[in-house]
């Protein structure tokens, strides 16, 4: 491990800048079958609300050329039993721990806010762009004055570093993101996933339960790639870039566009040891190019 | 206990009927800790979700894993392609909940379908004191009965056309073995509305039994929460996932969707 990897993301030290993204890792304690939870940058949690819910009914996942489509909806056991039984061993993992946060009303995601405000969590990544969930989430995300207002309420809320997660399912991202510096926010991470549907033609049935969902892997990667570009290039904040990265050509791809950070998803499920090898990769391709630390390619792009 | 994600080797493929492959790999790691029950996530080429199989039958002095799996889509067709000699990417073995074996003497092991092969293993424990019943839709798409008879079980054919075996469901079956004799368990492995019907008549006999459930799985590990199934647990609806509460689950813990 070399410190060449290292970066100071919305003034919280990162030993590295790959980050496994909310909903793909749970609170870490299944891939820590795989390696140690140490050689993560950080790890964005599961999406946290107010009080526990179920999430929505199976099926809740679709396969789509090179990606798939997910309506888990946000199953999860709530803010306080977080809290109490998973920040405390996260704790002891040594690795930034990123809060993700998700709301059906402003209030709730005040009252998160002020709850975490309290504890050791490194960061707070508020979601505005849940497209499983009927109340909020999206709803806050999908405008300017709505996404200003949730960054309004959980910046006068805590003093914890908070990232506001972008939609892309909006007109134009940069707007939003810009929106969200105004009213406060550290840095912003994008995208979310494209709200998607399959149809099974035999049955006429949505494969989802939910009939619509999140699609996410490599086929949101080119899409993602051009909103972090864009965003990066509209606000001062940095930028944690994701959508799509499964390989570190992805990553650095990523980086030159714009993002500082990036989180890792969907390649989690084709490939357990994903964040593994691109931080292998990363070395490995800091020192064939001779640069002091990654960070000298962020935003590096040669626009024609 | 850890997760083994690796490339192995395929020692045989066979073809047991139409489009059901049978695999033994070589992972004396996995091997050594997997459980009746368990599961192997396989990658097929190509794909960006792995596909979830039951192991079928574990040899830990080889160090070797059976999975039998029938082809059902463009990745399972991917994975048919995989051939002796060659190698198989897993993650295994997956599955919080295996079958619980240890407290029971004699069991009726039920398998529908493409769900007979995680039945071969519980079948291996109780040999002599275990009855199988099997059912498949025609003779043609019958498999395993003479690994079944290795085990010592009495084994019990069933197809839906009467082609092999009885004619007849599974669930008559096991109605009929009942009238002579009570088993301390029922385990069963199929198509939710024969594990429903089987559920009932276990409930009904007063049977402790357990079902291995299926569902669309993400990450096979209990991180992605996509695999939900309805139970109840602590008196509460609650959605369990498949890979990381099961796939095994006691019978009364489990909604049926109608």
């Amino acid at each position: 491990m070399t410190d060449k990897l290292a970066v100071k993301f919305a003034g919280v030290d990162f030993k590295n800048p790959l980050i496994p993204a909310s909903g793909a890792f749970g609170y870490g304690r299944e891939f820590e079958h795989f390696y140690p939870l140490s050689t993560l940058g950080g790890i964005s949690v599961k999406g946290t609300t107010g009080t526990k819910r179920n999430g929505n009914l199976p099926p809740r996942i679709a396969e789509t050329p090179s990606g798939m489509l997910n309506s888990v909806g946000l199953q999860n056991p709530g803010i306080d039993h977080f809290i109490k039984i998973e920040l405390p061993n996260l704790k002891t993992k040594d690795t930034v721990i990123v809060a993700n946060i998700a709301g059906s009303t402003a209030d709730e995601y005040r009252e998160i806010a002020e709850k975490l405000d309290k504890t050791d969590v490194d960061m707070i990544e508020v979601n505005i762009s849940c497209p499983n969930v009927k109340a909020g989430g999206a709803a806050f995300g999908v405008t300017c004055e709505g996404a200003s207002q949730i960054t309004k309420i959980v910046r006068a809320a805590t003093s914890k570093p908070v990232v506001m997660k972008l939609s892309p399912n909006v007109t134009n991202i940069a707007e939003i993101a810009k929106a969200v510096e105004a009213e406060g926010a550290d840095a912003v991470s994008l995208i979310n996933t494209l709200l998607g549907m399959r149809i099974d033609i035999k049955t006429r049935r949505p494969i989802l339960h939910n009939n619509v969902g999140g699609l996410s892997g490599p086929a949101v990667f080119p899409v993602a790639v051009r909103m972090v570009w864009q965003v990066a290039n509209a606000v001062k904040i940095p930028v944690c870039g994701m959508g799509g990265i499964s390989t570190w050509q992805d990553a650095v791809e990523m980086m030159m566009a714009g993002a500082s950070t990036f989180q890792i998803g969907a390649a989690l499920f084709a490939d357990p040891m994903t964040p593994v090898k691109i931080i292998e990769g990363l070395e490995k391709y800091v020192q064939d190019n001779k640069l002091n630390n990654l960070q000298e390619i962020v935003g590096t792009v040669k626009p024609w | 206990m850890k997760y083994k994600q690796g490339n192995y080797l395929i020692l045989s493929k066979k073809t047991l009927a139409k489009e059901i492959y049978d695999l033994t790999i070589l992972c004396p790691e996995v091997a050594e800790v997997a459980k009746a029950g368990q599961f192997v996530n396989v990658k097929a080429d190509g794909f960006m979700l792995r596909r979830p199989i039951s192991i079928c039958s574990i040899d830990k002095e080889k160090g070797t894993l059976r999975i039998i799996f029938e082809v059902r889509g463009e990745g399972t067709k991917v994975m048919s392609q995989l051939a002796e000699g060659g190698m198989i990417d897993i993650v295994a073995p997956l599955g919080g909940r295996a079958f619980k074996l240890d407290q029971y003497d004699t069991a009726v092991i039920i398998g529908g379908g493409i769900g007979n092969p995680p039945m071969l293993e519980v079948a291996k424990k109780f040999g002599e004191k275990g009855t199988v019943i099997s059912g498949f839709r025609n003779a043609a798409a019958v498999i395993l009965q003479e690994d079944f008879s290795a085990t010592g079980a009495e084994t019990i054919l069933c197809t839906d056309d009467g082609s092999a075996g009885k004619k007849g469901f599974v669930t008559d079956a096991l109605k009929e073995v009942l009238q002579t004799k009570k088993p301390d368990v029922i385990y069963a492995c199929g198509p939710n509305v024969m594990l429903r019907r089987i559920v009932e008549i276990a409930k009904e006999n007063d049977i402790p039994c357990q079902v291995s459930l299926e569902e669309r799985m993400g990450c096979g590990v209990g991180a992605c929460l996509v695999c939900a199934c309805r139970t109840i647990r602590n008196g509460e609806e609650y959605y369990a996932h498949v890979c990381k509460d099961g796939p095994v689950f006691n019978a009364q813990e489990v909604i049926f969707d109608d």
